[in-house]
């Protein structure tokens, strides 16, 4: 330390939150053990981890969602004790949580409303609203309902209500995930902003160049322990990322194919669907085609059509006209999914737990859900219980499903292992076309892995693979071409290696014009 | 028709109309937490019979609106203990609550049939009363339609304008984003079937203490599935609420009207006015799903666990 | 509170036989108390509520005949239920049937072929599967809520059935009484020798084993199971809701319409105005209590079938209102949702506070 510094102020200011030795136990599993964190005044802090690795649980207790079983938490060298939200706000702790806290039916104003305890807060709220997002360019009018909005328009709900009392610490966790990359860029503006006026963040995320970027501290979680305390930019992004897994990091790369000459195996003629959700988005005039042994990414920010689009090619929403569908030339878009399965395709949603699969149904009866139609699992209108049983377990061997037995709930099983059953429920089935959504979300890095390995294998064997993910990461390590989905309008798609992020991002966002401008040259 | 013929047409249609009102008002409350409590007819029922039981002890009718309410809140509290803290399925509950209800009410109500209780009387506001034609409508009323007119404006009132009106629709809205900010759902979800119980208890005194003094088993005779089918008929909202309320009294009532006339249809038919209309006009606000799917609480019916 | 929930991540095999049997029990306790506020001695009272029908040849037949109907609506309802259809108009569908079947018998009262009873069974389906069938139609057309709408039918077919037996079809040798004339013997249910056990008491249970297979191992029951489990799995394994929808109620509406044939052109003998106590509803009772499986829903329509019989003895024997019969199955009702809850979760004690620094406490 500089000798200038000592002086009559030589005491350091206290940190504005330290935790120690935090414990928290859930049925089966010991979310946080023994956690140390120390965020200081005017920090941007990283909290770095693998999904599932107690990041969620330990911010919760910090914002008094969750009570720690052990563990003392002090707030600018006091131990404090965070019964709840409000006490954590009183306190000038704020959250943006990773999926919102807002209420859909109910207006910007109202949402903010409720996020501040203290009446007097909530004197003139629509003008101090209009202020503070245009001081921190989160521009937001407070009389739309929540319905209407973006995901990123969300999201500055989420801080401007944290804003509104002016916080000492803002948890943000893993905010960019919703976000286009120009929109990235912009939150990092803010939040140095907002560091720079006093106020320190707490900033959750698994994605390590942007930690790189944003944060001055780091501390890194795995399977529920901190496993290191480092400082973000003196590491290289794989050195974070080691931390993180627990194993070495096997280099993937699969290589991109040029585009097939061979006939498409899916065409998608102007598609165009109304979504049958109450705030859901609609599908306008989709054109592409995908051709066998290809792998097509479709990139974008959730809520922007995904989950339509997937109900559109799986056939649970039936096309306009049957010929807006084709697969091997044949108009299919009034085919149901068993109709569709029995023309050998495959589909696997994002959501697992009561769309993908039925949670209190066995392994086995999870197996008949879509492999019924091509399995020869049924007979005469009677399950053959015997073929069900070992088409299940046959897929559990091949994909290293760690369970009891076909007769194992589906939801007994972790995240990632229920993700290897369905993904090998599909692919045992050898497509000719499988589209899948979100594959790896949720899913632990082994496991995405292997799921990465199905995927690209099935390919090889000739599918042709309709892959739709947020996870840009995935999509240009898998796929041989991309295109963005972005309010319910899907992009041209482009050969991966003409893709750039910002060209992705712009699609992203919307603006098909700029991106085509930002084409390489 | 003269003035009074008609001045008395609509006071009939009022009071047929009240207790459909009294009880949904109620319903709108609990739904509007996202509690879904198809018990409003045992509530009644109960309500009744309580009502009816201590009015006749005591003699005062007011003693037994209070008793009624009471009541009415007592059982609801099964319905929020088994489904609220024992996670129960609501509609399955709803159900059980509204078998009791019916036994309960038969149970007390046997050494009662054919017997009469204290009245509620009209209360004339004095100065208003007097006014021709309208006074005998509007002022000379018993105090449960006031009662019923208060409610529903400081409910309208409750949920529009004030915060904690505000955190009740939240919670009804998203359940998990209130617990996340910190709002207590099951304590504000019990508060709302409570006030549901109440409402359906003092709409069942209604019936048995003004709408047909003498006791009788089936007091209710469907008007608390009614006033379920008059909450999804409003959309949630309370002053459509009103007009839907009135629209059935009105039905009501004419069934009554016709078979007094003396019309060439049997009167069984007749009395089945209100049911068809229940179906019709439901299928009717049915149909645009969309407005259904926009309006009702998305927490409707769902169980809550908080993880703690 | 010294005990928390806590959900047990899986189903518990014991609770889920365990709970009905602790209901049952609570329940009875229950009853004993409210005997005794009423002024009866408990023990005496659960004996003649409960024990004391059984005590009789004749009255175990009656149990049997008590019991058919509930049966049969309650495993059609156990199959929408499944299937997250709100079908609570058993009521209205048996006298639908009744009505029905018991037209067809009055319009032929001279018919003595010995097919002439099948054929009123089925115009008995028929009515029923006709009421069930309104409520499908205005729930997938009009997307009207199955609950009210079948429930508003039970209240319509009751009244049309008053204005039968008061009008067009009323006995006119019946010196006025509300009630049609007697069914003839080619349309009456037959019984067995001496007793009161008729055709439908053996019917009854080979349909809920028919139903308990289709359930089990039928692509119909998965489909079914599936549809009401996760509505979006159902849609994405191509299962039509529209269809399933169509079929859980037209097999329970023509259940509960097949109980009021029998029960009309049997036990009664001719159309009255009233020819069900509660029968569709005590079924959702008893739906439940069984386990919404049709062999459950056995020996649970025996155990509420009983709690008709009791309410009988106790009227006469004790002088009590039969009225106990409801109290009985509403609080059964009541005990077995409550008990469910062990099935998903547990009783955990909660631990003394958490060890945490109590320097100062916010505000």
């Amino acid at each position: 330390m500089d000798s200038e510094t000592i002086g009559p102020a030589t005491q350091m200011p206290p940190p504005l939150l330290s935790l120690c030795g935090i414990t928290k136990q859930f049925p089966g599993c010991l979310a946080n053990d023994a956690v140390d964190l120390t965020v200081g005044q005017n920090e941007i802090h990283a909290l770095l981890g693998e999904n599932g690795a107690g990041k969620s649980t330990l911010v919760k207790i910090i914002y008094g969602v969750m009570k720690p079983d052990a563990g003392r938490i002090e707030w600018l060298g006091k131990a404090v004790r965070i019964g709840s939200p409000a006490q954590a706000r009183s306190l000038g702790i704020g959250m943006v949580f990773q999926h919102f806290s807002l209420f859909e039916a109910l207006t910007v104003a109202e949402n903010i409303a409720l996020g501040l305890n203290n009446p007097a807060d909530r004197v003139g709220l629509q003008d101090r609203i209009v202020d503070i997002s245009t001081r921190y360019g989160l521009p937001l009018d407070p009389a739309r309902a929540v319905h209407d909005l973006s995901v990123g328009e969300r999201q500055r709900i989420e801080i401007v209500r944290c804003l509104l009392q002016n916080p000492k610490l803002l948890i943000m966790d893993e905010p960019t995930s919703v976000l286009t990359p120009q929109e990235v860029f912009k939150l990092f503006e803010t939040l140095r902003r907002l560091a720079a006026e006093g106020c320190s963040i707490l900033y959750i995320s698994h994605k390590l160049e942007e930690i790189r970027a944003l944060c001055e501290q780091a501390t890194i979680m795995r399977l529920g322990k901190v496993v290191a305390h480092c400082v973000p930019k003196e590491k290289t992004a794989r050195e974070l990322a080691e931390l993180m897994i627990s194993a070495k990091l096997k280099e993937q790369d699969f290589g991109h194919k040029i585009a097939s000459t061979a006939a498409p195996r899916l065409v998608l003629d102007r598609l165009t669907i109304r979504s049958n959700q109450p705030f859901g988005t609609d599908l306008k005039d989709i054109s592409f085609s995908v051709a066998p042994g290809e792998i097509l990414g479709i990139a974008g920010i959730a809520g922007n059509g995904q989950s339509e689009f997937m109900d559109a090619l799986s056939g649970e929403i039936p096309a306009g006209s049957p010929k807006n569908i084709l697969l091997d030339g044949k108009p299919i878009g009034h085919d149901g999914p068993a109709k569709r399965r029995r023309q050998s395709c495959g589909f696997l949603p994002e959501e697992r737990n009561g769309h993908g699969a039925v949670g209190p149904m066995s392994l086995s009866e999870n197996g008949f859900l879509s492999a019924y139609v091509r399995g020869a699992l049924h007979r005469l209108g009677v399950i053959n219980r015997r073929r069900t049983f070992d088409f299940a377990a046959g897929v559990i061997k091949r994909f290293d499903v760690r369970t009891t037995g076909p007769q194992a709930e589906a939801r007994s099983l972790s995240g990632g292992n229920l993700q290897k059953f369905l993904v090998g429920r599909e692919v045992v089935q050898q497509p000719s076309l499988l589209v899948i959504s979100q594959p790896t979300w949720g899913v632990d890095a082994g496991a995405a892995a292997a799921i990465y390995e199905a995927l690209v294998a099935l390919a090889q064997a000739g599918t042709a693979v309709v892959l739709i993910s947020q996870d840009l990461d995935e999509i240009l390590l898998l796929c041989d071409r991309i295109a963005v989905i972005a309010a319910g309008r899907v992009s041209e798609p482009m050969a991966v290696k003409e893709a750039t992020i910002e060209r992705i991002g712009l699609l992203m966002g919307g603006s098909e014009a700029e991106a085509v401008d930002a084409l390489p040259a | 028709m003269s003035m009074v013929e008609v001045s008395n047409f609509i006071i009939s249609i009022i009071a047929a109309s009240t207790p459909l009102l009294l009880a949904a008002s109620g319903e709108l409350v609990t739904e509007r937490s996202g509690v879904l409590n198809l018990g409003v007819e045992g509530m009644m029922l109960i309500g009744a019979i309580a009502g009816f039981a201590t009015a006749h002890a005591t003699g005062n009718a007011y003693v037994g609106v209070l008793v009624a309410a009471g009541a009415g809140m007592l059982i609801s509290m099964v319905f929020a203990v088994l489904t609220l803290s024992f996670f129960a399925n609501q509609i399955a509950t709803g159900l059980a609550l509204t078998i009791f209800g019916h036994g309960f009410a038969a149970l007390l109500g046997a050494n009662y049939v054919g017997i009469a209780a204290p009245v509620l009387g009209k209360i004339a506001i004095p100065g208003l009363a007097e006014i021709p034609f309208l006074g005998p409508i509007l002022f000379d009323q018993n105090i449960l339609i006031y009662f019923s007119f208060i409610m529903l404006g400081g409910i309208a009132w409750f949920l529009r304008k004030t915060h904690a009106g505000l955190i009740l629709r939240a919670v009804g809205d998203s359940h998990d984003a209130a617990h996340a900010m910190g709002y207590p759902v099951i304590p504000i979800r019990y508060g709302a079937v409570a006030f549901g119980g109440a409402m359906a208890g003092i709409a069942g005194a209604y019936l048995s203490l003004f709408y047909s003094p003498l006791w009788s088993q089936d007091l209710a005779a469907g008007r608390g599935w009614i006033a379920l089918a008059l909450v999804v008929f409003a959309a949630w909202r309370p002053l459509w609420l009103l007009a839907g309320a009135y629209l059935f009294g009105g039905i009501t009532y004419l069934s009554l009207f016709l078979q007094g006339l003396g019309v060439p249809i049997p009167s069984p038919l007749i009395s089945a006015l209100p049911y068809v209309g229940t179906v019709v006009v439901l299928v009717l606000i049915s149909r645009d799903s969309r407005r259904i799917r926009l309006n009702q609480p998305a927490c409707l019916g769902k169980y809550f666990h908080a993880v703690a | 509170m010294p005990y928390r929930l806590e959900p047990r991540g899986e189903r518990s095999q014991l609770w889920s036989y365990a709970s009905p049997v602790l209901a049952v029990v609570l329940t009875i306790v229950t009853m004993g108390v409210l005997f005794a506020i009423l002024g009866t001695p408990p023990l005496t009272a659960i004996e003649t509520f409960l024990i004391s029908p059984l005590l009789t040849v004749s009255g175990l037949a009656s149990l049997a005949v008590r019991a058919a109907p509930l049966i049969m609506i309650a495993v059609g309802l156990s199959f929408c239920y499944r299937a997250n259809v709100w079908n609570i108009g058993g009521d209205g569908q048996f006298t639908l049937g009744a009505i029905a079947g018991g037209g067809l018998a009055l319009f032929f009262p001279n018919a003595a072929f010995w097919w002439f009873y099948p054929i009123v069974l089925v115009a008995g389906v028929l009515g029923g599967m006709f009421w069930a069938g309104i409520v499908a139609f205005l729930k997938l057309k009009f997307n009207a809520n199955e609950i009210l709408t079948s429930l508003m039918l039970v209240y319509i077919a009751q009244l049309v059935l008053t204005w039968l037996v008061t009008g067009p079809w009323r006995d006119p040798m019946g010196y006025g009484f509300p009630q049609s004339a007697m069914f003839s013997a080619g349309a009456t249910t037959p019984d067995f020798g001496t007793t009161s056990i008729h055709l439908g008491c053996v019917l009854a249970p080979v349909i809920a084993i028919i139903l308990w297979q289709v359930m089990e191992r039928s692509v119909l029951g998965f489909q079914l199971r599936v549809v009401g489990q996760a509505p979006r799995a159902a849609r994405f394994a191509g299962f039509s809701n529209a269809k399933l929808t169509w079929i859980a109620l037209l097999v329970s509406g023509g259940l509960s319409g097949l109980a009021g044939i029998i029960e009309v052109t049997g036990p009664i003998g001719q159309l009255t105005t009233e020819i069900t106590p509660g029968y569709g509803f005590t079924a959702v009772i008893v739906a439940f209590l069984g386990r919404l499986h049709p062999i459950g829903v056995i020996f649970a329509g025996l155990l509420l079938a009983l709690s008709y019989l009791g309410g009988d003895a106790a009227q006469i024997n004790l002088h009590l209102p039969n009225a106990i019969t409801g109290i009985f199955q509403g609080v059964l009702l009541f005990y077995l949702l409550g008990a469910d809850v062990l099935i998903l979760h547990r009783f955990k004690r909660v631990r003394a506070p958490a060890p945490m620094v109590l320097a100062e406490s916010v505000k």
